[in-house]
């Protein structure tokens, strides 16, 4: 039995994405550690995370998951969702500035500040940020891990900054936002999702299934 | 583009759904895994689940039914009452919540916001404001309305203007403000879109409106005349008067951007 690790540096909850996991990966155990060689001796890995990008940098490399990670990233299926995929690409302007993993060439920057409602405007033209809530993806691309989700489905949102690949190729999907951005990246075996599979019903439990079956090809 | 949410809330008192009418008189509506997992199927965008008698009786949250309700969805919950500390953050959060709503610990210290939201991240850190509209003066007469904030459940009066302490809540790192009308929580007569409106275009992070919902055209109004980003009702979905679904297909059909 394959088995899926769910790398855990102490930001956040990942119950819901472990029990997401669990039900869109029948055939596979679901694990969620923060010892370095459990996770490496996984089969493929989560990468998730909520809150700022430097206390993530730090909790990662205090528990020595940084140097799991880029392991991974040399030869496993591996999975970063929402501040779990922006930490993957080299840089990030939260917290005034983070050196990330570097896994993606590209930077981590911040929706601009949406301008001061015009009066008479209509009511979606004042657009808040965070971005948060329901929005579509499009699919730059045909990738494994797009199987069987429709085109421009909806996926669960919620983030003040976007991931920016220098690459264009590494974009799998986009979604717009007060401009477009990468809502969906891969480069290789590594992929991201700016967006939270294990809170966007169907098709989030779809993805969440091609990724336990993804041979990181593609 | 994003879509407009629609969020039914269950507001859980003992382990089971009430609704009660302007914060008194609780009514039983149900299970709230049942409930939960019926709004979920029908589309819900989000759900909202609020202990709504921790706070006032010092009593801790109901982790066990958080963590049925989380285990039945596969979208968002966030979930209040009662939250005074980073701890008690922590454990809604591993209990299955995604969101967890402050009120009256903001109140008591604003600096409690700025704590959790860069332990937690600002997007999982909702500010609730219970508002009650100042009645006027003969002196007044004329003057812009004016809303005061209330703690414990509804029960306790702060003297904070409403406005000055969304804009507070949203400098201290509240990610999402949950905006509920006292005057009209339970009534079935709609949301204070004036109250609404003056809190959304105050501040830059998302609005939830709560508080009155009688029926569909009440939520078209959040978003339209409050400026709403998402908008809370309880009674009407839970009476069986509306599912979610005809909710957004009546909201879709007068051009509100929902997901269907």
């Amino acid at each position: 039995m394959e088995t899926i690790g769910i790398i855990d540096y102490g930001m956040g909850n990942l119950h819901s994405l472990q029990k997401s996991l669990e039900r869109a990966a029948g055939g596979s155990r679901v694990l969620v550690s923060y010892d370095p060689e459990t996770l490496l001796a996984c089969d493929r890995l989560v990468l998730p995370g909520v809150g700022g990008a430097r206390a993530c940098m730090d909790e990662l490399k205090r528990l020595e998951l940084d140097r799991v990670v880029r392991e991974a990233a040399r030869r496993k299926p591996l999975l970063g969702v929402c501040l779990g995929m922006q930490v993957l690409l080299e840089h990030s302007d939260e917290n005034g500035g983070v050196a990330t993993l570097g896994l993606i060439p590209g930077q981590v920057v911040r929706f601009p500040d949406p301008p001061p409602p015009e009066p008479g405007a209509p009511a979606d033209a004042r657009l808040k940020v965070p971005h948060m809530g329901w929005n579509r993806v499009h699919q730059n691309r045909p990738h494994p891990l797009w199987a069987g989700v429709p085109d421009d489905a909806w996926f669960y949102f919620v983030h003040s900054y976007y991931a920016a690949p220098r690459d264009p190729a590494h974009v799998l999907g986009t979604a717009d936002y007060l401009r477009p951005f990468a809502a969906a990246i891969a480069r290789d075996n590594v992929a991201g999702f700016q967006f939270h599979p294990e809170k966007s019903q169907d098709a989030g439990l779809r993805l969440l299934a091609n990724f336990a079956a993804w041979n990181g090809e593609g | 583009m994003l879509a407009k949410r629609i969020i039914p809330c269950l507001d859980i008192d003992a382990g089971r759904v009430v609704k009660g009418v302007k914060f008194e008189d609780l009514r039983d509506a149900g299970d709230p895994v049942e409930v939960a997992r019926r709004y979920d199927q029908q589309g819900a965008d989000e759900l909202v689940f609020l202990d709504i008698t921790a706070s006032a009786q010092d009593r801790a949250i109901l982790f066990k039914t958080v963590e049925a309700v989380a285990r039945e969805i596969y979208i968002p919950l966030t979930v209040g009452g009662g939250v005074r500390s980073c701890a008690d953050v922590r454990a809604l959060l591993s209990a299955g919540a995604d969101k967890v709503s402050i009120n009256t610990a903001a109140v008591l210290d604003p600096d409690f916001v700025t704590e959790a939201g860069e332990r937690y991240g600002v997007q999982c850190i909702v500010a609730a404001i219970d508002a009650k509209r100042v009645k006027p003066r003969k002196k007044d007469a004329g003057a812009p309305p004016r809303w005061q904030i209330y703690t414990h459940g509804g029960r306790k009066s702060t003297g904070l203007d409403a406005i000055e302490w969304a804009r507070t809540l949203v400098e201290k790192g509240a990610g999402e403000l949950l905006v509920t009308s006292m005057d009209r929580d339970g009534t079935q007569e709609g949301y204070d879109l004036e109250l609404l409106r003056a809190i959304a275009d105050a501040v830059p992070v998302p609005v939830v409106a709560s508080g009155g919902v009688g029926e569909l055209e009440h939520l078209y109004q959040g978003f339209v005349e409050g400026h709403a980003d998402a908008v809370l009702a309880a009674s009407i979905f839970h009476s069986g008067a509306h599912t979610v679904g005809e909710a957004k297909r009546y909201l879709a059909a007068r051009g509100i951007p929902v997901r269907l």
